[in-house]
């Protein structure tokens, strides 16, 4: 027999497993909840971005910096540009793109889930005539699948020209021998397959926000532990994903 | 010192059409069995109030009545329909004709009063034009007495405002039956005179038929035809108020001390 803390884990990845494949069930068939989508498309989208922005804008100009003594003592310095924006572009900005969003969006839709829950608000939902689940949950997960890519590839770009900034501060690189550089080194395998990715790292934050919430309990305290447990399990998943998705581009040799 | 009963404020006579009709009732959770054998007909026009111990089993009932909960074996027929029995849809639809107040309101706290009236009109009467909307939540609020919050968010109001709200909420799909959930738990006894008094003028006006959960014998007093006490997951009594109040049942009588 397994022991309790792994029983309780497997049982708990079961339950994730069939909300998450609900959504489908569920998020393809009428009625729409349209409105609703949009709105949750502006609070995890546009609401986002400043933070997601910022970190991206400090990322690039960090790394930048940071890599530059260990080009320097190989004589590499000309290759600043392109090193950063590859690392930037391929790993860096969508992981911490999404890790951000899994801070401000997933904990966010624990605790207001998991509040609406713990005072009947779903229940009367439920008893009115409406879905819930379509209501609450499909629009928020599609919000997060739709936006965090969309704040991925802003979060590219700004900190693409942190970067810039950053190959400027102790050197002299002009603006368009910069881009140049960048486009030069960066194809279509670095991007595509790190947008791709964003997708997967958004629906995880979507499905976990919500259904820590969505099943909430114990009161105020639960509503807590659901913000709490949805930013720490989204995040661990947002890394295996990636994780994943790094051996699958390995294997289909897509970069 | 008993408050007088106003006549006028007493409950409508009901019809003998059943509206609900619970057979054989049963709800266990884990090894406690909360509800045993429940048996219960509500008439058109009729409301029954509920009374019991807290951890009885009441709101169980209701919940169980609206499909919140499945029972582990018994009927349950409400309008005409099995409601163990019906898949999704068809429970929507039953539910718009069935509306429930809940203890703690269960207002959309993100939502102005406004939107909390809306939500339900918007997805259940299409066709239904901005204006006629406008007017239908209004209408319901005016009902309440609380007109000038409509575009107040629920966080402004008082607990008693908030029940009112939360009434007009449930009144504005026109149901045919009311589920009350401890409808004056937590106000002041004028205030919980004022909600009780609107029930009795709810159930007046639109002849609807209700089951109220409740300990305050007052608001019992005041808005039910007949009382079911529930004791050991049973209907223990059955009776009118005054009827229950002269028992010589030791437990019964532990109600009405």
């Amino acid at each position: 027999m397994l022991p309790k803390v792994l029983n309780n884990f497997f049982d708990e990845m079961g339950s994730i497993s069939r909300f998450g494949f609900r959504f489908f069930k569920e998020g393809f068939v009428p009625r729409y909840e349209f409105r609703e989508m949009i709105r949750q498309c502006y609070y995890v989208g546009y609401r986002s971005l400043p933070l997601v922005g910022l970190t991206a804008f400090i990322m690039g100009l960090v790394i930048t910096i940071q890599s530059r003594p260990t080009l320097v003592e190989f004589g590499a310095e000309d290759w600043l540009p392109k090193m950063v924006s590859v690392s930037l572009l391929r790993e860096i900005t969508p992981v911490i793109t999404a890790l951000i969003c899994a801070g401000k969006i997933g904990s966010g839709m624990g605790a207001e889930l998991g509040s609406m829950k713990v005072t009947e608000q779903i229940d009367a939902m439920e008893v009115s005539g409406t879905n819930p689940f379509k209501y609450l949950v499909v629009t928020r997960v599609f919000a997060t699948t739709l936006m965090i890519p969309l704040l991925a590839i802003l979060g590219d770009a700004i900190s693409l020209y942190g970067a810039y900034l950053g190959c400027n501060i102790r050197g002299v690189v002009s603006w368009q021998l910069y881009w140049n550089q960048v486009f030069e080194t960066i194809t279509y395998g670095d991007l595509i397959p790190s947008v791709l990715k964003t997708f997967f790292f958004g629906y995880a934050i979507g499905v976990i926000g919500c259904f820590k919430g969505y099943y909430s309990s114990k009161g105020t305290e639960g509503v807590g532990q659901s913000a709490n447990s949805a930013v720490v399990l989204s995040s661990l998943l947002i890394f295996i994903i990636d994780l994943l998705a790094v051996q699958i581009i390995d294997i289909l040799n897509l970069t | 010192m008993e408050t007088k009963t106003d006549i006028s404020k007493q409950p409508a006579v009901a019809s003998t059409e059943i509206v609900i009709s619970i057979a054989g009732l049963h709800k266990s959770f884990g090894s406690n069995k909360v509800l045993r054998d429940f048996c219960l007909d509500v008439k058109r026009g009729e409301s029954v109030a509920v009374i019991g111990k807290s951890g009885s089993g009441k709101s169980v009932l209701i919940k169980c009545i609206i499909g919140l909960i499945d029972p582990d074996s018994g009927s349950i027929n409400v309008l005409g329909n099995e409601v163990t029995k019906l898949d999704h849809i068809k429970l929507d639809r039953l539910r718009v004709k069935v509306a429930f107040l809940f203890q703690s309101n269960a207002l959309y706290d993100s939502m102005t009063v406004r939107e909390n009236l809306e939500f339900p009109l918007r997805r259940h009467w299409v066709n239904t034009t901005k204006e006629e909307v406008d007017v239908l939540v209004v209408e319901a609020l005016t009902n309440v007495g609380l007109a000038h919050t409509i575009d107040m968010m629920p966080s402004e109001l008082s607990g008693g405002m908030r029940k009112r709200v939360a009434l007009a909420r449930t009144l504005i799909m026109k149901p045919e039956i009311i589920l009350y959930d401890e409808p004056t738990t937590g106000l002041d006894p004028i205030t919980a005179r004022e909600i009780s008094n609107l029930m009795v003028d709810i159930q007046k006006k639109y002849n609807t038929s209700s089951i109220i959960i409740s300990h305050d014998l007052n608001c019992v007093k005041l808005t039910a035809n007949k009382i079911v006490m529930l004791i050991d997951g049973k209907n223990y009594a059955e009776g009118k108020y005054e009827e229950l109040s002269k028992s010589e049942d030791e437990k019964v009588k532990n109600f009405y001390i």
